[in-house]
């Protein structure tokens, strides 16, 4: 009975955002315009309900803790030589942890988007769209082989150019969703050419095959495919240096950031490091990139969440910031840690991002922090929503984002104990006290002081956009229990079974002094939000002279790609355009015409129009065939 | 009894004839009895090789040559004549169109 709601519910998952994305893009225009909304909520909605469903059975089928995987074929996909895919879904912890975060998440944000588009023209493409995410995200998460997944992979891609780029008549957001693409691509190249060589290597794109076979590969194959793999998840997940354009993404309608830019597709590079944990666990060398990586990227973007003036994009780089943690944990050899701060991250950045959505709502679309300040009083429930998030996301326990940090940073002070290298965990430490500042800060300069504006007159979101945030409130101040280890830490043994090696050598590894670490985490939680608030009280804004404006500049890398890259990419293209498409190109085309024509000139010179002439030509050449012949013979 | 020598001979000459007639001659009508002179000279090379190798075929064929050179001149008059209406004139070297 389990088994078949498991073979049964896990492809019907799929189906519901796929038919509601039909429903919405088919018929959109001549459905009401409230009914998109409903439908794609309730196509969300039913997802997530049979993904929970499979959930259960899936607890009934596997032993207590032990990791069971369900490979599901569906189909011969394709065939060509050596290479024979099956459309295949598996069905393990990881998969199904994600899958109940996208359709969960993705329900909630789905019902805030009836509120939020409300006054839009066109909801129903909107909504096509999201649901088409969903479809893909969870294409992504349940795929039995990489050629699935990567297919997941590129879609929830184009998803995220298509809302980006929804208002595509504001030329900022069409910008912003161009570049977003065009950053994917270059990492995506380089997770197909890790594809590639897996296949190459092992014959095989199956994930469980993979899994069993890493084992067969050699050191230097492993690094490379590991690093490559990396590379794919540092676009997807916008860490150092491909992380330019999630800030960017920020055009797009607010629940979108919600969804696809802070709590699922970002994390898509994450997934993809716990889908092959094999693979990066046995290539230390690769790990400690993905943890430096990390760990710079976490520093990096909390410092610059520092001097942004835009909130989203403060939330932005502050995801940016997060992703770089969960990069930490993987790259610290703790995958089951990141999942977890990647579930409790997905909750309490939705409910930043929507609380965010909500006060642009309430303020006409204004969300520059200069120009907002005193809304906790008439936004009182976001508020309220927007703080719990805001604690969450400083560390402050017992919120959810304190015990997935706080695990992460043991973990990256285990791997310190291990190999010496204490780097990670030291900018780990920093970035807590960093993110509790910039997050107090927006919290202070939205919400508290008098309004920057007292003409506005802010209105409280309406209960279909309140009901969400408050859900999100309430998994953000709970969710840490999936981990704790005073509750049992569910979700940890849940996937402990699946992740990690099998063969640990972490027994023999000096255990971290786990009760003054938990301190040190609190105490730059606390220290941070002590700093951020004696710095902004009163929605005083310090610009911190040099170092602000280098902050503010983002570093000066988005200044340095332009120069480098983004400029003469532009002159060469000009260069294409103009000198060498009318030159070259066209000239070439002109030349043979030009030649073609003088040979036609000359040519047309046997044509004398005198009739005798030809039957000369017609006598001369008889006599010269019937000569041939008869020599011949 | 002539031999055949001689009458391949004779049909040799009137077909060298009549191409001379047709290369050299500017009257459309002219060219048009040089082509005929050539078609019968053609005829009489069939008939001669038909009695050369006593068989029929030979002179089968110089019955369609009659029959194919009776419409040919009926499409060629016609032509003709049809010039002459336009251009008052028969001279081939006058029907230029396709100078290039």
């Amino acid at each position: 009975m389990n088994d078949v709601v498991i073979r049964v519910g896990w492809p019907l998952m799929l189906v519901w955002p796929l038919v509601g994305w039909l429903a919405n893009g088919l018929l959109g225009g001549r459905l009401p315009r409230t009914a998109s909304g409903i439908i794609a909520s309730g196509v969300a909605g039913a997802s997530f309900a049979t993904a929970l469903l499979v959930a259960s059975a899936y607890r009934g089928v596997a032993a207590a803790d032990a990791a069971v995987s369900f490979p599901i074929p569906l189909f011969d996909w394709l065939g060509a030589g050596r290479l024979t895919v099956e459309a295949s879904l598996l069905v393990d912890p990881l998969a199904l942890v994600m899958a109940l975060v996208v359709g969960g998440v993705g329900f909630l944000i789905h019902v805030y988007s009836i509120g939020y588009m409300a006054d839009d023209p066109h909801p129903s493409r909107y909504f096509a769209y999201l649901n088409l995410f969903v479809f893909a995200m969870l294409l992504l998460v349940s795929a039995g082989n990489l050629l699935l997944l990567f297919v997941g992979w590129e879609l929830v891609g184009l998803c995220s150019y298509l809302l980006i780029g929804y208002w595509f008549d504001r030329p900022a957001a069409a910008a912003a969703g161009r570049k977003a693409f065009v950053v994917n691509r270059i990492g995506d190249a380089a997770f197909l050419l890790g594809v590639f060589l897996l296949f190459v290597a092992l014959g095989t794109l199956d994930i469980l095959e993979i899994r069993e076979g890493v084992a067969t590969l050699s050191g230097a194959e492993r690094r490379l495919a590991a690093l490559l793999l990396f590379a794919g998840a540092t676009g997807k997940s916008a860490q150092l240096p491909l992380h330019i354009w999630l800030p960017d993404a920020m055009e797009g309608p607010t629940p979108v950031s919600a969804l696809i830019h802070a709590a699922t597709m970002v994390t898509a590079g994450v997934f993809v490091i716990a889908r092959l944990d094999r693979l990066f666990l046995t290539a230390p060398e690769a790990l400690v990139v993905v943890a430096m990586v990390g760990a710079l990227t976490a520093f990096f973007a909390a410092t610059v969440a520092l001097r942004q003036h835009d909130l989203k994009r403060v939330l932005a780089y502050s995801t940016i910031s997060q992703l770089g943690y969960m990069f930490v944990g993987m790259g610290v050899a703790a995958p089951s840690a990141a999942i977890f701060h990647l579930v409790s991250h997905a909750f309490f950045k939705a409910l930043l991002f929507l609380a965010a959505g909500s006060v642009m709502h309430a303020m006409h679309e204004v969300i520059d922090m200069r120009r907002l300040g005193g809304l906790a009083r008439p936004l009182r429930q976001t508020a309220g929503g927007f703080v719990i998030g805001a604690l969450a996301l400083a560390g402050v326990p017992p919120f959810a984002g304190f015990f997935s940090k706080d695990l992460i940073l043991e973990h990256a002070f285990a791997f310190g104990l291990r190999t010496g290298n204490y780097l990670p965990y030291a900018l780990g430490l920093v970035t807590a006290a960093v993110t509790a500042v910039y997050i107090t800060r927006a919290v202070l300069l939205t919400f508290s002081g008098p309004p920057a504006e007292p003409g506005a007159r802010p209105h409280e979101a309406p209960p279909v956009m309140l009901w969400p945030m408050a859900a999100l409130a309430v998994l953000s101040v709970t969710g840490g229990l999936l981990g704790a280890s005073v509750a049992g830490a569910p979700l940890l043994r849940f996937l402990d079974g699946l992740l990690g090696l099998v063969e640990s050598g972490a027994e023999a590894a000096p255990h971290p002094p786990a009760g003054l670490l938990l301190g040190l985490s609190v105490a730059a939680a606390l220290a941070g939000m002590l700093v951020g608030w004696r710095a902004h009280r009163g929605r005083r804004d310090p610009v911190l002279g040099r170092v602000g404006v280098f902050l503010e500049q983002r570093w000066y890398i988005d200044a340095l790609y332009d120069r480098a890259i983004v400029a003469p990419g532009h002159t060469l293209a000009r260069w294409l355009a103009g000198p060498f498409d009318l030159g070259v190109i066209d000239g070439a085309v002109n030349l043979v015409g030009r030649g073609l024509g003088a040979l036609g000139g000359q040519a047309r010179r046997l044509q004398t129009g005198y009739a005798r002439q030809y039957a000369l030509g017609v006598l001369i050449g008889t006599v010269l065939i019937l000569g041939y012949w008869m020599l011949r013979w | 009894m002539v031999p055949s020598f001689a009458y391949l001979a004779l049909s040799a000459a009137l077909f060298t004839l009549g191409a001379m007639g047709v290369l050299v001659r500017r009257s459309a009508l002219i060219i048009f009895m040089s082509v005929e002179l050539m078609l019968n000279s053609v005829n009489l090379a069939f008939v001669t090789f038909a009695r050369m190798h006593q068989s029929i075929e030979g002179q089968v064929v110089v019955f369609f040559v009659l029959v194919v050179t009776a419409v040919e001149v009926v499409v060629g008059l016609a032509l003709i004549v049809d010039i002459f209406r336009s251009r008052e004139s028969v001279d081939v070297d006058d029907v230029d169109l396709l100078r290039g």
